[in-house]
């Protein structure tokens, strides 16, 4: 009466599956680093490019990487953000006195590479805002090409809601993260 | 008693969805009570014996195998599993026709007898017989034997035979869900891919946590996985190798790809190409990596999904002014407008019934989940949340499952990812247990 009904399967797959939680827990604290000198934007990500470059240091390499740390003091004091509205990337009249003082400063310093970061707020899909922060990155750099800049110096990424300036769900933390930065490099 | 509480859960959904909506949409708000009280209020009584050894008396492996199958289908919300074994002894072995009399008031539809016990080799022996008690007659049975690390999977095959039975509908118990496993805090998330069986267990990481990853989904055949990977700063989309952990970046295009889903045959990638601002729709066919651009126009198209049937696919697109859905040919051609409710529409997912599409809606500040008609008719409204995204179906249409994220303070503080299931008529929402946040969830197809 009875029927072969199972099927059956490779015992293998089962055996790579086993891995506990707890030691999950501290690769992810130890790879906390990485991750955070690879994605986020200028302050944790120049000490971490200045650790690494002056650890194979030539005399030249530091003489490049003192202008590049002063270049990027000065793109933080012109305001390496600017700011956008609820699903735009219209450039406002003050993002564009800023990216017009961004633009001064990347064309008197054209050995630089810039990479834009666009974001987007956490009140959108994930995809969405993906293809969002492109959109906002993209109208910075086209204004950055139109003010002179070489636009092959220039590389775009978009971040979506991943990556917020300020952390809160409120209107205040939604408008500082709708933003690009520009991040010398 | 609990029939009790769930029309009163019914009754409280109604109430919110119609203060929300305009008036012209409340006739849904009642179909959603209606199909909830006709449907799947009253579950389904069955029993599960303990499955037990050569000697007749339960094994502690059949035990935990009576425990699974049980818990499987209580999760479903269809059955309500009856401890009639505690009093009742069942038969010794599943070729013994069991005394009905004994099972019948008790209200139980079904009677599940196994035996299950480890053989000198060492391996697992597993044989079933489903009882419809009503009847007094087998429905189904079943034997198998596997290595013991099997035993888990072995214990779903037979819940979703159970649940075939008396539902009429495809399982979905044998079956794995990938999800983005999320710890740190909100400005440095860390992601990493982990894959689990459907209840939780088998839980592995399929990524380091070094780079950043998004919305996985899983091949047809739950083989490969394709995903977002911020690799080297540059977001794009990947495959990654279930069986061996190795991956691969999908092509190499101008700008960021993202939004990755497989065809229903698997042989096929759609995607999407953001480039200068504007983001549109690409297929890609995997065996000879032709790309065609499939939506043309300034606004952002993402999140496409196939129809069952890989003829005509669903995306959200802003070009109207505000996120909507559409629905196209395969080619491109015959786009077509079909959410027209309040409010934007995002991730659209086409059900493997091909009957409905799943969605992401927002709303005065508020998300929610949802299904239309592939017409764009008979909207429900499933879950809501201060933010719930990315429904995913289970392979039988049946049940959706998509994240949900609680309010983060100023301080940090709150902010909680959890993936939650709901059956499609708006009952039974419950979350998965995860070791950490979770976010992005995908379903597998069946996996026998």
């Amino acid at each position: 009466m009875f029927k072969p009904l199972l099927t059956l399967f490779a015992a293998t797959f089962f055996l790579a599956a086993c891995e506990t939680a707890s030691t999950i827990t501290e690769e992810a604290a130890g790879s906390s680093a990485g991750t955070t000198a690879e994605t986020s934007s200028t302050a944790s990500s120049s000490a971490s490019s200045t650790t690494s470059s002056s650890s194979t240091a030539s005399a030249a390499s530091n003489a490049d990487n003192s202008a590049l740390e002063a270049a990027r003091a000065e793109m933080m004091s012109i305001g390496d953000t600017v700011l956008f509205g609820y699903d735009s990337s219209q450039l406002s009249a003050d993002a564009m006195a800023t990216l017009d003082a961004q633009a001064a400063l990347l064309n008197a310093k054209p050995s630089f590479r810039v990479k834009i970061e666009g974001h987007a707020d956490e009140r959108g899909t994930r995809e969405y805002n993906l293809a969002l922060g492109e959109r906002r990155a993209s109208a910075t750099r086209d204004y950055l090409v139109a003010k002179g800049v070489d636009g092959s110096r220039i590389r775009i990424v978009s971040y979506g809601k991943e990556r917020p300036a300020v952390v809160g769900s409120n209107e205040d933390a939604w408008a500082k993260n709708r933003r690009s930065v520009t991040v010398l490099n | 008693m609990m029939r009790y509480y769930q029309n009163l859960l019914v009754a409280l959904m109604v109430v919110l969805f119609s203060s929300l909506m305009p008036a012209s949409m409340s006739a849904q708000a009642q179909t959603l009570r209606l199909d909830i009280t006709s449907g799947q209020v009253a579950p389904i009584p069955i029993a599960i014996a303990d499955f037990t050894g050569p000697d007749g008396l339960p094994t502690n492996i059949g035990r935990q195998i009576a425990q699974i199958i049980s818990d499987d289908l209580e999760s479903s919300g269809q059955f309500k599993t009856v401890d009639g074994a505690a009093f009742i002894a069942p038969p010794d072995s599943p070729d013994i026709r069991p005394d009905f009399n004994d099972w019948i008031p008790l209200g139980v539809q079904g009677l599940l007898i196994g035996s299950a016990y480890i053989d000198d080799g060492g391996a697992l022996q597993i044989e079933f017989v489903l009882w419809d008690v009503v009847a007094q007659r087998d429905i189904t049975s079943g034997e198998g034997s596997t290595d013991q690390n099997g035993m888990r999977r072995l214990s779903h095959q037979i819940a979703d035979f159970v649940y075939e039975e008396f539902t009429g509908d495809s399982a979905y118990f044998d079956t794995q869900i990938v999800y983005v496993s999320e710890s740190g805090p909100a400005d440095r998330r860390i992601k990493r891919l982990a894959i689990m069986d459907q209840d939780g267990h088998n839980h592995r990481f399929l990524t380091s946590g070094y780079d950043l990853v998004l919305t996985p989904r899983f091949s047809p055949k739950a083989h490969e996985i394709a995903y977002v990977n911020y690799f080297n700063d540059e977001p794009n989309v990947y495959l990654l190798d279930v069986a061996t952990g190795r991956t691969e970046r999908v092509g190499s295009f101008p700008g960021m790809t993202f939004s990755p889903r497989f065809s229903p045959d698997g042989d096929a990638l759609i995607m999407s190409l953001a480039e200068d601002g504007t983001t549109d729709i690409y297929e890609l066919d995997l065996k000879t990596q032709d790309l065609s651009q499939l939506t043309r126009s300034p606004s952002i198209d993402t999140s496409p999904s196939y129809s069952p049937d890989g003829t005509q696919l669903v995306f959200n697109s802003d070009r109207g002014g505000a996120q909507q859905l559409y629905v196209m040919n395969r080619n491109g051609k015959g786009v077509k407008r079909i959410s027209y409710g309040e409010g934007r529409y995002a991730t659209p997912v086409w059900s493997p019934r091909g009957d409905i599409i799943a969605f992401t809606k927002i709303v005065r500040g508020e998300f929610f989940i949802g299904v239309m008609n592939v017409d764009g008719s008979g909207e429900r409204l499933l879950a809501r949340g201060y933010l719930v995204e990315g429904p995913t179906w289970a392979p039988n249409g049946r049940v959706l499952m998509y994240f949900k994220q609680e309010p983060r303070e100023a301080d940090g503080s709150g902010g909680e990812v959890a993936m939650y299931r709901v059956d499609i008529t708006g009952f039974n929402e419950s979350r998965i247990i995860t070791p950490a946040d979770a976010s992005d969830p995908a379903w597998s197809p069946l996996l026998r």
